[in-house]
């Protein structure tokens, strides 16, 4: 460079000055915890398909029942075992129309001995086809698809029962639906036990420490030993078996993933300088954990919590389909699937709508728990 | 200066059970005194008990033995609700992480008025605003940060949050643990600059734990030198620098660095060693005024026929 051939022109050029408050301003939106936490959810499409499925049935279970005039325990033999029919549906499968699988020497005899033992008219029939022919089948017999239109059969041709009727003529909708609300019964109930023993218990155990947390660790550790399903059979000696025995069998073990979780985050703030900070400042031990420790655990139980209530769900729909949940008439998914298991090959409609949506449930919650963990953890800010 | 003592530690012990059997000294029989209107400084390195002579000062750990006086009451001595707030609200701390001492979940805002509100010191909201915001401009903030989260802030500015924290209860003794050691050099400069300025408004009283010798050098008083658990030599800070006795005060003299290659370079580190000492039989002794030392009483002998020739090269 050769110095001095350029000539700069002063006038052009300006100080910038930065004044002593623009120093300290802040440019980014003002964004609480939650908002923060909101907006990163919304993005992520997964979680929120989730909560549109989760809250889509829940509305869903406490309106359904009510949307058709048949009701949960109203036992009706002449329309037992009907497959669902909803008007302007016909089209895509929702006809009314069963399908029996009949076996019988030649095609005529399996539609008979079918017409006898379901006792069918013959006028009913609307289509017959040979499924597997003689040659085929191993035992020498035809096995005949005879579809039946089974309203008519029946003489309901003004009924609509949308999920069909069950082995009592009972409308699935409205059992279906009953059953899910017990479900979230449960599932919500399983959350509060959560968050109000599992909060508490783990927030004073670690943060008490030394004695106290050992005595209460022992304990959970007693608990926690005992299977759950040990702990629902001796409550069944106890109680009749049924949603008080599951409440507290849930009450008594539920908690202890909740607690321990709670514990190990406490632990490790309370050593942290701003509890310190907050203890010069003469706070006393409740303020602490309320105002200090819990919300800074917060996310952590959320997300927990959320994964807590499907597995609950899970949970009752278990036991009561090894039959040592809710009896009978009591309608819950579990119940509903247990005594649809017994014909399914030939009714499979009623296994097919409670199975869909204990799985949506479960799918819901789990997905939109993973959502909730990547928005709540601070770390996945950009 | 005057001679008016605001805190006295007698023989102060901290002991840590680690283990079963194992006992950690933290503290191991610290004594001194701080006058009202000073800034202690209180050095030694990474884990040689002055964070926690400091936390036991304030009552965050009950101490293993020893006595802590402020204004002339015993601070771990058995005390009534009503005292210990009124000592809470007398001695504040400022802590050593700005990132890890200010509540994520809350508000600047509701952060500096934890305090007030645990001692009831403002009723109305509209004055617990207007405190809020004066406290903020006290220590160079915009009043417009009091609604903001402390992670949107830098950690020159969350230390000034804390500051503000502690200034709210009117405190007449502030202990700073390492309150610049997680802030780069400006930003150091900066919130030393403010602690002194708030000394001279509010009549402030520090103990100032630190590492950096070069920054204690410009805050403080008086300097504590700590190794081990001990304090090994305290004098004023001129004092000390000119004439540092004990060769760990030497050693942490000779590590602090210069800003010039070639005397870096050429350096020679001064190393201690303490086994050069029969630490057994040492005790803290006045060798010369307000110059105290850790030493033998042959060295405590030895110092004071030497007194006159400058310093000796060791005891």
């Amino acid at each position: 460079m050769d110095n001095g051939t350029k000539k700069y022109d002063l006038e052009k050029f300006k100080r910038v000055h930065l004044s002593d408050d623009a120093n300290e301003e802040l440019s980014r939106p003002q964004l609480s915890f939650w908002k923060d936490a909101w907006i990163r959810l919304r993005k992520n499409t997964g979680a929120i398909t989730g909560l549109i499925v989760i809250v889509f049935i829940i509305l869903i279970a406490f309106i359904g029942p009510f949307m058709n005039e048949y009701t949960n325990e109203g036992a009706n033999y002449d329309a037992a075992y009907l497959p669902p029919k909803v008007k302007g549906l016909e089209a895509i499968g929702f006809d009314g129309i069963q399908t029996y699988e009949v076996q019988g020497a030649t095609k005529e005899e399996a539609i008979e001995r079918g017409l006898a033992g379901y006792e069918i008219e013959e006028e009913y029939v609307q289509d017959t086809e040979v499924v597997i022919t003689k040659e085929e089948s191993e035992d020498g017999y035809v096995t005949v698809a005879m579809e039946v239109d089974i309203y008519a059969a029946r003489g309901l041709e003004d009924q609509y029962f949308w999920f069909g009727t069950d082995s009592m003529g009972r409308d699935l909708w409205t059992r279906i639906w009953n059953g899910t609300q017990i479900s979230l019964y449960i599932g919500f109930l399983a959350a509060m036990i959560d968050m109000v023993i599992g909060v508490i218990y783990g927030g004073i155990s670690g943060y008490y420490g030394g004695k106290t947390d050992n005595i209460m660790q022992r304990i959970i550790e007693i608990l926690s030993g005992i299977p759950n399903l040990v702990v629902v059979i001796l409550m069944i000696i106890l109680l009749e078996p049924g949603l008080i025995a599951i409440t507290i069998a849930l009450t008594i073990t539920g908690w202890i993933g909740m607690a321990r979780i709670v514990r190990g985050q406490v632990l490790k703030l309370k050593g942290q300088e701003f509890i310190l900070a907050a203890r010069t400042l003469g706070a006393n031990n409740k303020r602490i954990l309320m105002k200090h420790l819990i919300p800074n655990v917060t996310g952590m139980i959320i997300i927990n919590t959320m994964f807590t209530i499907p597995s609950a769900i899970f949970f009752e729909a278990f036991l009561s389909f090894i039959g040592l949940g809710l009896q009978p008439p009591i309608a819950s998914l579990g119940t509903l699937i247990d005594t649809a298991f017994d014909d399914y090959r030939v009714f499979p409609y009623m296994l097919l709508y409670p199975a869909v949506i204990i799985s949506l449930l479960m799918i819901g919650f789990n997905i939109l728990a993973d959502g909730l963990r990547d928005a709540l953890d601070p770390k996945m800010r950009k | 200066m005057n001679n008016d003592k605001i805190l006295e530690v007698k023989n102060l012990k901290q002991h840590f059970q680690a283990g079963r059997k194992r006992i950690v000294k933290a503290v191991d029989g610290v004594s001194f005194d701080i006058y009202r209107g000073e800034t202690f400084g209180l050095v030694g390195e990474s884990g040689c008990g002055k964070s926690t002579t400091g936390r036991t000062i304030i009552r965050l750990y009950n101490a293993t033995s020893g006595e802590v006086k402020f204004n002339g009451i015993d601070v771990h001595g058995r005390k009534s609700k009503k005292d210990l707030k009124q000592f809470n609200r007398q001695m504040q701390m400022i802590f050593q992480d700005p990132y890890a001492s200010l509540n994520p979940r809350m508000t600047v805002k509701e952060i500096i008025l934890e305090g007030i509100e645990i001692h009831g010191l403002i009723e109305h909201e509209a004055a617990k605003t207007k405190r809020v915001e004066e406290l903020l401009e006290t220590v160079g903030l915009n009043k417009e940060h009091a609604t903001r989260y402390p992670h949107e802030f830098s950690g020159g500015q969350r230390q000034r949050i804390g500051i503000a924290r502690a200034l709210a209860v009117d405190p007449e003794f502030i202990i700073a643990d390492e309150p610049i050691s997680a802030l780069d050099v400006s930003i150091q400069a900066q919130v030393v600059n403010l602690m002194k300025e708030l000394q001279e408004k509010h009549g402030l009283t520090y103990l100032f734990i630190a590492h950096d010798l070069s920054m204690v050098k410009y805050i403080s008083d008086r300097i504590a030198v700590m190794y081990a658990g001990k304090i090994v030599e305290l004098a004023d800070s001129d004092e000390l620098y000119k004439n540092p006795l004990h060769p760990y005060t030497r050693s942490l003299l000779s590590a602090i660095p210069l800003p010039d290659p070639d005397f870096e370079r050429t350096r020679e580190r001064t190393i201690y060693d303490p086994a050069q000492h029969d630490a057994d039989n040492a005790k803290f002794r006045e060798v010369k005024q307000g110059h105290w030392l850790l030493c033998t009483e042959e060295a405590y002998k030895a110092y004071q026929v030497n007194q006159s020739f400058g310093p000796t090269p060791s005891d």
